[in-house]
């Protein structure tokens, strides 16, 4: 390999660079081709595609912002099966007051991924984040309330106290009736 | 909120009404019923017949009962009440059994094969003496054979076959004690023979016919008599004077009546000491103790009088027996070393041994108490004989042919006390080959489960698996298990034997006849009075084994002689024993352990000093360190007072005892004499764990409850209304109920029930007290509850004080501070009357209660706690309801199902035992009195475990499916996939 490189090094004939360096001004030491302006063509291609562009912006930035309403109309449909449920505690009532409080924590979690398609440097994406995320805590508030009325949430004085042992005593008093 | 979705959950499923019945197939699952009749006092055989031969026996627990002759099984018994004590038993016409009891008082006929009573006469009479009762063969009285009662100072002829009375007469006017009835044979006259005062001979002679007297004699005997007249013959009697020195025989034939003296040293050389008859029904022969020798004398030629034998203090002798050829022999048990020699001789001649046998013996039944004889007709015509012995412990054995037929433990009908103990760890190094051979049972069993829950099993293999849930070697195992229903019941009967039950099935794993509980020289008259839990171990549960302690006492009175053993509960021996020693009063199982788990105990004397166990240096150390909080109180139930004492450094004694304490008056309730007498009381049980001191109530509100150890429920009733229920007018008679703090005396709780009386029962537990009297305005049964709340610990009532621990509902209590209590209280009716009541306990206190009350009718009922809630009101709120407060009724209901003892009976029924089993849903409980009975309860089901039905082997094969479905399904999309790609 040593000496295969030194020939190459030393007596090379010709090469070709494969390397396009088409894009990158900085490292371009070769001239344009004459009648070649390179800006004209950047900016003939620009004005073309910056409606395009414009146009998809605006529609991810409409996208993100039905995403980001998306929870609302969920909020009914979960209150109504809330109030379905009732208020005692079965098997229907803590499925649904469960896949309430977790659904929101989800979606909160997941809020960098949904918006993920919509991510554009045009796009304000933001506010639809912060409304996606304020509705679901509605959502999630939801669902405590809930787990509220159903009596699950350690509220009460009793939820802290139902398993205090009985205090001890000091004394100890023993006796009783003479045995027979 | 874990434990908040616990307990709403558990709130759903307790909601609905529960019911606690078993299906017919569980009957014997879990539960054992063991029949007893007790010390056997008389018995008469019944053999004439080939078939069924059975013995009629009467007991010390006032049972009548036939037996099986060939295997000791009861054919019919019948307990009668408490004060119903049976007197004499005897056969008449070959087919009634004629039973005379409470003190003469009443006869009663039972049919002999079985059982079932024929008639029943009441004797009345003012004067109460010796019931006597005389059943001639072949005598009739215009057509009807007759039968003669001697009770309640008149003579009664009784037609045998109605009860009706021929005729009567009385005899004790002037205050004669008759002590035998004769008819001779063929004779138209009965003799009733007795003594007036010490010093009269009377006889009476009364016409058979018409109860005509006939001719009344009489002779005073200067020197006066003591004790009984032995009967030796038809027309004469052996007694002993006054000095008791001096044999005086009496003839008393066709009313001539003459004395006639004999020195005792005449017939024994050496004699010394009182002399004294022992009643015997041997036909001229009579039995006279001296000293520790036993004498037989034979009377020949009406008056002289020759010793045919001696024998030991300890020695058994039967009644005589007519042999044919107008022979009479008796049975004669001798003991010692393990054995017994048994001789059956001719009462005519002491020299023949008509049978002379020698008998293995358990060294664990004592002394031959009783003997009793019968003889049948072997193959070759000979004479053979069946002795019937009733040993000291109150075993009951059939002897034939120099072996041990059968025996009966019938010292269990007498138990005095029970304590529960564990069984033994499981060691490891279990085989393989007894795994594989469980595994296959196992699966086989299982399979068979599976095949009863599918409905497929055939009639053969129904039998098969009740047979295994029947006989399930799970449960009868001498180690314990991880639910804990395994353990041994370790009871004190009052034959001072300490027997130990398996809870499995109900067998004596080992049986200990005390011998601080036998009568020694020292120890006169002992007597068993309680057990204690002495050591305990979990700590050191592989090297120390559990194990109790036996109280007793030689005497009556409070202030006789203790004594006390204990007792390995694993091994059945006894470790340690101490007496006679001071009195013990009282018994005090204090709150400490030593470093061998032994729990410390104080035993209070008749003086009021306290005596340290164990006397060890370590246990000293321990007491004197917390000596200050120990506390005490004691009750004069004559007098009406309740006295509070503490403990004191050592007391004054000649001798110096470090063990010794002095204690010191404290507090003193007294109670006013002339409108209230002590008529109950109750207090928690010591080993009662409760597991929280917060009442949730459904509107989220708390209550703190107030739980204190050192709370005594006390009930007294009005001096007159003592008596029977309707001796007293509702205005005359009130109950009045206290709660006292016994450590410094104060009343927190006083109210009083007018027009109600007892006999009270109550119950303690945790802060409520439930019990149970007699409204004398409603003429009905009450059951009324006492609830006891905090009124101090109210306060709390800030949740993030309480989220941090901010709170001091958790630290050590005195009961100087003075508490502030609020009670709540509900009184309903209830039909029963009740004997015994007690409550169900869990390992965590979790499991709601039930109050198990031993009716009147002697079975056991289980009362959830939620009918006896002073929350009850008509028309509950939702809330409420959901709570679980059920609406209030004016009487609790009685449901049938929830009988404890199903269709059974423990025939009169004493006490209630229920212990903490390990599952926390799961309770024991162990009833006793005459019959004992056990059985497991879950007062809220078994919400913990898995029931014992449930088919492991459904569940597996379910599994099985489910996994081979999951495998075809998954070829099946492999496949199908494939398929896809090369479209």
């Amino acid at each position: 390999m040593d000496k295969g490189k030194s020939v190459m090094g030393a007596g090379r004939r010709w090469a070709v660079e494969f390397t396009d360096n088409s894009t990158s001004h900085s490292s371009r030491d070769i001239a344009d081709p004459p009648g070649f302006t390179r800006a004209s063509l950047e900016q003939d291609d620009s004005a073309v595609s910056k409606q395009k562009k414009d146009a998809e912006a605006n529609w991810k930035a409409q996208k993100a912002w039905e995403v980001a309403q998306a929870p609302f109309k969920n909020l009914f449909m979960m209150a109504f099966m809330m109030w379905m449920a009732g208020s005692t505690v079965h098997l229907f009532s803590i499925g649904i007051t469960f896949s309430a409080l977790l659904q929101p924590i989800n979606a909160i979690r997941g809020v960098v991924g949904v918006f993920a398609p919509y991510k554009d440097n045009k796009v304000d994406l933001v506010v639809p984040k912060l409304v996606y995320i304020a509705l679901n805590l509605v959502g999630l508030g939801l669902g405590v309330y809930k787990l509220n009325t159903l009596g699950l949430l350690p509220t009460h004085v009793s939820d802290w106290v139902s398993s205090l042992p009985p205090a001890q005593e000091v004394e100890y008093a023993g006796g009783g009736f003479p045995i027979y | 909120m874990g434990i908040r979705v616990f307990l709403l959950l558990l709130l759903f499923f307790c909601t609905s009404y529960p019911t606690f019945s078993l299906h017919e197939d569980q009957v014997g699952l879990m539960d054992w019923h063991q029949q007893y009749i007790g010390k056997v006092k008389h018995a008469v055989f019944h053999t004439q017949k080939a078939a069924r031969k059975r013995v009629i026996v009467s007991t010390e627990e006032n049972v009548v009962a036939s037996l099986d002759l060939r295997h000791g099984e009861i054919f019919w018994r019948h307990v009668l009440g408490p004060n119903d004590v049976i007197d004499q038993i005897d056969i008449a016409l070959g087919k009634y059994v004629i039973t005379l009891s409470s003190g003469g008082s009443v006869v009663r006929a039972w049919n002999l094969p079985d059982g079932q009573m024929v008639w029943e006469s009441t004797l009345l009479g003012s004067k109460s003496s010796r019931p006597l009762l005389l059943i001639p063969k072949n005598l009739k009285v215009d057509k009807d054979d007759v039968i003669f009662v001697y009770g309640n100072g008149f003579i009664y002829a009784v037609a045998s076959i109605d009860g009706e009375f021929i005729w009567k007469k009385e005899l004790a006017s002037e205050g004669i004690d008759v002590q035998q009835l004769i008819l001779p044979e063929g004779s138209d006259t009965i003799y009733a023979v007795g003594l007036l005062g010490s010093s009269r001979f009377d006889v009476y002679q009364l016409d058979v016919k018409s109860g005509e007297l006939l001719k009344h004699n009489s002779m005073f005997f200067p020197a006066g008599f003591s004790g009984d007249l032995s009967f030796v013959s038809e027309g004469m009697a052996m007694a002993v004077d006054f000095t008791e020195t001096v044999l005086v025989s009496v003839l008393f034939r066709d009313g001539q009546i003459s004395f006639h003296k004999t020195h005792v040293s005449q017939l024994i050389p050496g004699f010394s000491g009182p002399a004294v008859t022992l009643p015997s029904k041997i036909p001229g022969t009579f039995i006279l103790k001296t000293g520790s020798s036993v004498h037989f004398i034979k009377v020949i030629n009406e008056g002289k009088l020759i010793v045919v034998g001696q024998v030991g203090h300890t020695d058994a002798v039967s009644d005589a027996l007519s042999l044919p050829e107008d022979q009479q022999g008796f049975a004669l048990v001798q003991q010692g070393d393990g054995k017994i020699f048994l001789t059956v001789k001719l009462g005519d001649d002491w020299t023949t041994n008509l049978i002379d046998d020698t008998v293995q013996m358990d060294h664990q039944r004592g002394l031959v108490h009783k003997v009793f004889l019968n003889t049948y007709v072997r193959t070759d015509r000979s004479n053979g004989f069946r002795v019937l012995i009733v040993m000291e412990d109150h075993s009951l054995l059939l002897l034939q042919q120099g072996e041990i037929v059968w025996s009966r433990e019938d010292g269990l009908a007498s138990i005095i006390d029970v304590k529960a103990s564990e069984l033994p760890v499981e060691k490891d190094g279990v085989s393989v080959a007894k795994v594989e051979h469980n595994l296959f049972e196992w699966l086989k069993g299982h399979l068979l489960k599976l095949k009863g829950t599918l409905m497929i099993a055939t009639p053969d293999d129904v039998v098969a698996i009740q047979k295994i849930r029947l006989q399930s070697s799970e449960k009868s195992k001498m180690t314990r298990d991880r639910n804990g229903f395994r353990k041994l019941l370790i009871v004190l009967t009052r034959s001072g034997k300490v027997f130990a039950l398996h809870t499995g099935d109900g067998r004596i794993v080992w049986s200990l006849l005390l011998k601080s509980l036998r009568k020694s020289e020292t120890c006169e008259n002992p007597r068993g009075v309680s057990l204690h839990q002495w050591q305990d171990p979990h700590h050191h549960a592989l090297d120390e084994n559990p194990s109790v302690l036996v109280v007793g006492r030689c005497g009556q009175g409070l202030d006789s002689a203790g004594v006390f053993s204990i007792v390995d509960t694993y091994t059945g021996k006894e470790s340690y024993h101490v007496g006679p020693t001071h009195s013990i009063a009282h018994v005090i199982p204090l709150p400490f352990t030593d470093s061998r788990e032994q729990r410390l105990h104080l035993l209070l004397d008749a003086n009021r000093q306290g005596h340290l166990y164990p006397r060890t240096a370590e246990a000293l150390g321990i007491f004197q360190h917390d000596l200050g909080n120990v506390y005490w109180y004691s009750a004069e139930t004559d007098n009406g007072v309740l006295r509070g004492h503490g403990v004191q450094k050592n007391c004054v004694l000649e001798v110096a005892d470090d063990y010794c304490f002095g204690t010191r008056d404290l507090w003193s309730i007294v109670f006013p004499s002339e409108s209230e007498k002590i008529a109950a009381t109750a207090t928690t049980s010591s080993n009662e764990v409760v597991h929280t001191q917060a009442k949730v109530t459904a509107d989220q509100e708390v209550m703190y409850k107030y739980i204190s150890k050192n709370l005594l429920f006390l009930a007294t009733v009005s001096p007159k209304a003592v008596g029977p229920i309707g001796s007293v007018t509702p205005d005359e008679s009130s109950l009045v109920v206290y709660v006292i703090d016994t450590v410094t005396g104060r009343i927190l709780h006083r109210m009083t029930h007018h027009g109600s009386q007892g006999p009270v029962n109550a119950v303690f537990s945790e802060n409520w007290i439930v019990y149970h009297y007699f409204n004398l305005r409603a003429h009905r049964y009450e059951m009324s509850v006492i609830e006891i709340y905090d009124q101090a610990r109210a306060e709390n009532k800030d949740v993030l004080k309480l989220v941090f621990g901010a709170h001091n509902l958790t630290s050590p209590i005195t009961a100087y501070s003075r508490p502030e209590v609020f009670t709540k209280s509900q009184s309903y009716f209830f039909t029963h009357s009740l004997k015994t009541i007690a409550v169900t306990l869990t390992a965590k206190g979790i499991t709601s209660k039930q109050i198990l009350l031993g009716t009147i009718g002697d079975q056991v009922l289980a009362l959830d706690k939620r009918f006896l809630d002073p929350r009850r009101t008509v028309n509950p709120t939702q809330a409420e309801k959901e709570e679980g407060i059920i609406p209030l009724t004016d009487s609790i209901p009685i449901i049938p199902q929830s009988y404890v003892t199903h269709a059974l009976k423990v025939e009169s029924l004493r006490g209630i035992v229920t212990v903490p089993a390990k599952l926390e849903s799961t309770t024991l409980v162990f009833a006793y009195g005459v019959d004992l009975f056990f059985t497991r309860l879950a007062p809220s089901r078994t919400y913990d475990s898995l029931t014992e039905d449930f088919s492991y082997a459904l569940l597996l094969l379910t599994i099985v499916g489910l996994i081979v479905a999951i495998f075809v399904t998954w070829v099946w999309s492999e496949k199908k996939d494939l398929q896809d790609k090369w479209r």
